[in-house]
């Protein structure tokens, strides 16, 4: 062996000038070894099959034309994007290969962004400098952020967009969820724009718990709350019978008596409460607008703006109901649910009809022996070891503060930060995915409880904190699009404490604050007549025959509602224009018979309005038989010429009117005053 | 000796490379066989790309009388980047499995086979669409929920009555590819845009040019193509021909 290397050796370098003809060609090898990677290098490999590909197809001059050989780049340095992607992905702008399978070729899907002017790695994640399928698209040691699964892709979105956006359903039913379900009241979230997420789901205060309910009810609840009501947002603390018994001993002998306290009932009040007339109470209240209750037939049917009633009469006390349904602002000065101001009958009726809907079997199995000092002090270690007063109002305990980690950047957490356990995805979108899913899979001790989630909203909240990344937080301001947050606008004067108490912002938008299940009322004293409001208010009438939802019957005096009726006529008006505008008396015949020649043929305006009831059906628009008799007929000119300039998002087209037609219309719309759908619904 | 080695050494890496894909399910135990598998439900939905289906997608096998069978074993595949949960199962006592199914990471249409063999042993597939959506049509699907469907839908559901029975020209369900397929993308915008009276349609089909933005038109029209029954099959580019 030594000899063989010692004659190979002679053969080569055995004179001077023998070694410099092989010490040349040696370094003409290494030199070669540079371009030869580069002539083999991948992405070369995918222009040529691009170039096989398009020479192939029926317009292959002009794509050939488009074509640019070499490493493709999109370098924004003020975002931190150099994006090399479009080396290898060479069709995306191009319209005609929308049909190609191979997905490196196909056209980009239409989205409203230039390509080259937002780069590919603000939105799909991945290494953008990288030249290889590998590195660009898998996290590799020296960067962490693979590419971004399609099923959270809205997550690119929300890093910029911190509005709902109509493309983007999943990051925006992931948000709502997040303020909804509460995460924040233990987590927080700091928006890019540096506002915070304010969770929405109102838990209720324990201060004076023990006036509304039973040990043994708050024990079965925390066991499991979904086991009372399958829509309950309280998640399940895991909780073993030892620590729900001292829990609920403890929330017991904190609470204090309400001040004034709850009358105790009357013994004569409940023996008269006729079933079926709390049943149409019931209905009449449209209670059913906010708390859905589980019908005979076992469907669920209601809103969710309120708890689910389904086994109420288990949980509240009688006496608590008779208090609740006859004001509730005494026992939660903070709630959404009106004041109805039933009388004392009704509100007989009502609480013994909600008495009457009970789940025996949630604590028939509940036998709690009286409490000790021990366990209401251990139940009050647990408390606070579970942060229940992140969420509740507890007497003696304070909410504690940064109760669970921070999530304002988890879009950009380090994997290295995380901490894996079997069965959990090794990557960031499937870590937060199992975190949502099942929290105590990381572990048993720890605190965060499991959520009742469906596998969509499980997909939706992943995407939404996905969103929170270290690119939106550092962002140029000027890359943001804001969301709009609500106003804090309250009604003024004796008509504001009166809205107040029938909690009118509940249902109804005033000037960019309240809710949006009835209609906005922010210029609703240009648009209705002042003796249709009086009535309105006095008694409520469906407006669109195909709505379920009504305003209730608040049982109003007249003094009340003309204090009502005065202040909406006067505060609530557009600046756009003058309510009395337009008289009716200048209205002519023949422009009434115009109006409806355009009503029922050149605009079909009985397709989702109806004008008479013998003849039209539609189901979609309010009725107009009596318009005439509600709206100011300026009103109805301006909605007739731009629908959405008065009421922005409203479904009603823009039709473009000339002024001489939207004129003959307000007209004959005007000349309707036929009674409203109760007088119908008589005939 | 030495290429020879290299020789079989290669040999064998292209076969465990190619071998990859006729990897086969863990194959399960059949304790029956049926004549016919059918679809009971979830055929036919609007999904997004990766994401689950709302419903899951339940297949039924039947024996050659037409009555369910136990125990047969199914198979679900599909294009690539679709996932079932289970991709194999038994059917149940009343015949069926139930797959929840997450469609694949581009908009388009899906083609996912089920599969049982039958007492010989043949493959009998059962083939079911699936559509997902991508961001445009997405777009054309929430435009639609607000402001197409109440006459459109003939389906009435408890937050919304359907409005078509009270008009007296009805309209086309977007799915309804028999009709609108037949219709050019310049049409369908036109008619979106302007009304029925556009193309000497009725006027209930109100304009929708002054309310919605071009791309919201244009997200509209994408959408109608991705749901349409039968398919859409877009025209392609023409080119003058040399005669």
């Amino acid at each position: 062996m030594k000899d063989r290397l010692r004659s190979l050796w002679r053969f080569f370098f055995s004179d001077s000038a023998r070694a410099f003809g092989s010490a040349s060609v040696i370094l003409l090898l290494l030199l070669a070894i540079a371009p030869a990677k580069n002539h083999f290098s991948q992405w070369r490999h995918y222009q040529k099959q691009y170039l096989h590909l398009i020479r192939g197809r029926a317009d292959a001059v002009t794509l050939e034309r488009h074509f640019q050989g070499g490493i493709q780049q999109i370098w924004m340095p003020e975002q931190q994007v150099t994006d090399r992607c479009t080396t290898c992905h060479l069709g995306l702008k191009e319209a005609s290969l929308a049909d190609v399978s191979s997905v490196a070729f196909r056209k980009h899907p239409v989205i409203p962004h230039s390509l080259t002017e937002f780069g590919c790695t603000v939105c799909h994640r991945g290494q953008g400098a990288a030249t290889t399928v590998e590195e660009a698209h898998s996290s590799t040691e020296q960067w962490e952020q693979p590419l971004l699964p399609a099923k959270y892709i809205e997550a690119g979105c929300g890093q910029c967009h911190l509005e709902n956006q109509t493309g983007t359903p999943f990051l925006n039913l992931g948000r709502q969820l997040i303020i909804s379900y509460g995460c924040t009241h233990c987590h927080t979230i700091k928006r890019p724009d540096g506002t915070y997420i304010v969770p929405d789901d109102d838990p209720p205060s324990l201060k004076h718990i023990a006036d509304k309910t039973t040990r043994e009810w708050i024990y079965a609840w925390i066991k499991d709350p979904q086991a009372y009501a399958s829509t309950a947002t309280m998640p399940n603390y895991h909780l073993s019978d030892a620590d729900a018994r001292d829990i609920s001993a403890f929330v017991l002998a904190q609470s204090t008596p309400l001040q004034p306290p709850i009358q105790p009932l009357k013994a004569e009040t409940n023996a008269t409460v006729d079933p079926a007339a709390g049943t149409t109470l019931y209905g009449q209240s449209f209670c059913a607008s906010c708390h859905a209750m589980q019908n005979a037939a076992g469907m669920m049917v209601g809103g969710n703006v309120g708890p689910e009633l389904t086994g109420i009469g288990t949980k509240a006390k009688p006496e608590w109901l008779q208090d609740w349904v006859a004001n509730p602002n005494h026992y939660d000065p903070g709630t959404m649910m009106p004041h109805y101001r039933f009388d004392a009958k009704q509100v007989a009726t009502l609480a013994g009809f909600l008495e009457s809907k009970t789940e025996p079997d949630f604590v028939a199995n509940v036998h709690l022996d009286a409490a000790t000092p021990e366990q209401i002090e251990h139940g009050k270690r647990l408390v606070v070891e579970n942060g229940c007063a992140s969420c509740h109002e507890i007497n003696g305990i304070k909410k504690p503060e940064n109760f669970a980690p921070e999530l304002s950047r988890i879009g950009s957490k380090p994997l290295s930060q995380l901490l894996f356990v079997e069965g959990v995805e090794r990557s960031l979108p499937g870590y937060v995915a199992a975190k949502v899913r099942n929290p105590r899979s990381f572990g048993p001790s720890l605190k965060m409880p499991q959520f009742n989630l469906t596998p969509q909203q499980i997909d939706a909240i992943t995407t939404a904190l996905l969103a929170q990344t270290d690119r939106a937080q550092t962002q140029p301001p000027t890359m943001r699009i804001a969301s709009v947050q609500q106003t804090k606008y309250e009604p003024a004067g004796h008509a504001g404490q009166l809205m107040r108490d029938l909690r009118c912002l509940t249902c109804h938008m005033i000037n960019g604050h309240g809710g949006d299940m009835a209609p906005d009322l922010t210029w609703e004293g240009t648009a209705v007549q002042r003796e249709w409001l009086t009535q309105f208010l006095k008694n409520p009438e469906t407006l669109r025959p195909a709505l379920i939802r009504r305003m209730p019957k608040f049982n109003l005096t007249d003094s009340e509602i003309n204090t009502l009726s005065d202040y909406m006529m006067t505060v609530y008006q557009t600046p756009e224009f003058d309510r009395d505008s337009l008289p009716v008396s200048q209205s002519t015949p023949a422009q009434v018979e115009q109006g409806r020649q355009l009503f029922y043929s050149k605009f079909a305006c009985q397709s989702c309005h109806i004008a008479d009831y013998k003849t039209d059906k539609g189901y979609i628009g309010p009725a107009l038989a009596a318009a005439g008799k509600r709206f100011n007929a300026a009103w109805v000119y301006h909605w007739l010429k731009d629908p959405q300039a008065l009421r922005p998002g409203t479904i009603e087209p823009n039709q473009h009117m000339t002024d001489d037609d939207a004129r003959s219309l307000t007209a004959f719309v005007m000349s309707l005053k036929s009674g409203g759908a109760q007088e119908a619904a008589k005939k | 000796m030495k290429p020879a080695l290299i020789a079989v050494c290669a040999v064998t890496l292209l076969v465990a490379g190619c071998s990859r894909k006729s990897k086969q399910l863990g194959s399960l135990q059949a304790t029956a066989t049926g004549a016919a598998i059918v679809e009971s439900g979830g055929g036919k939905q609007i999904g997004y790309a990766g994401m689950l289906l709302d419903q899951p997608v339940v297949v039924q096998v039947n024996d050659a009388s037409g009555s369910a069978v136990a125990g047969a074993a199914v198979y679900f595949s599909g294009p690539s980047g679709v996932s079932f949960t289970p991709a194999a199962a038994l059917t149940d006592s009343s015949g069926q499995v139930t797959s929840a199914v997450a469609l694949g990471q581009q908009a388009g249409r899906y083609k996912i086979t089920a599969r049982t063999r039958d007492a010989s042993g043949k493959n009998i597939t059962l083939m079911i669409d699936e559509v997902a959506l991508g961001y445009q049509q997405t777009v054309g699907a929430q435009l639609n929920a607000l402001y197409c469907v109440r006459c459109h839908d003939p389906e009435s559901t408890p937050q919304r009555v359907s409005n078509m029975d009270n008009l007296s020209v009805k309209p086309h369900p977007f799915t309804e590819g028999d009709t609108l397929n037949k219709m050019s993308d310049e049409d369908l915008l036109a008619i979106i845009s302007h009304g029925g009276p556009a193309l000497n349609k009725s006027p209930q089909m109100p304009p929708w040019g002054y309310t919605l933005s071009k791309s919201d038109l244009a997200a509209l029209v994408s959408y109608i193509r991705a749901v349409s029954d039968p398919p859409y099959q877009a025209a392609g580019l023409v080119y003058a021909r040399n005669y």
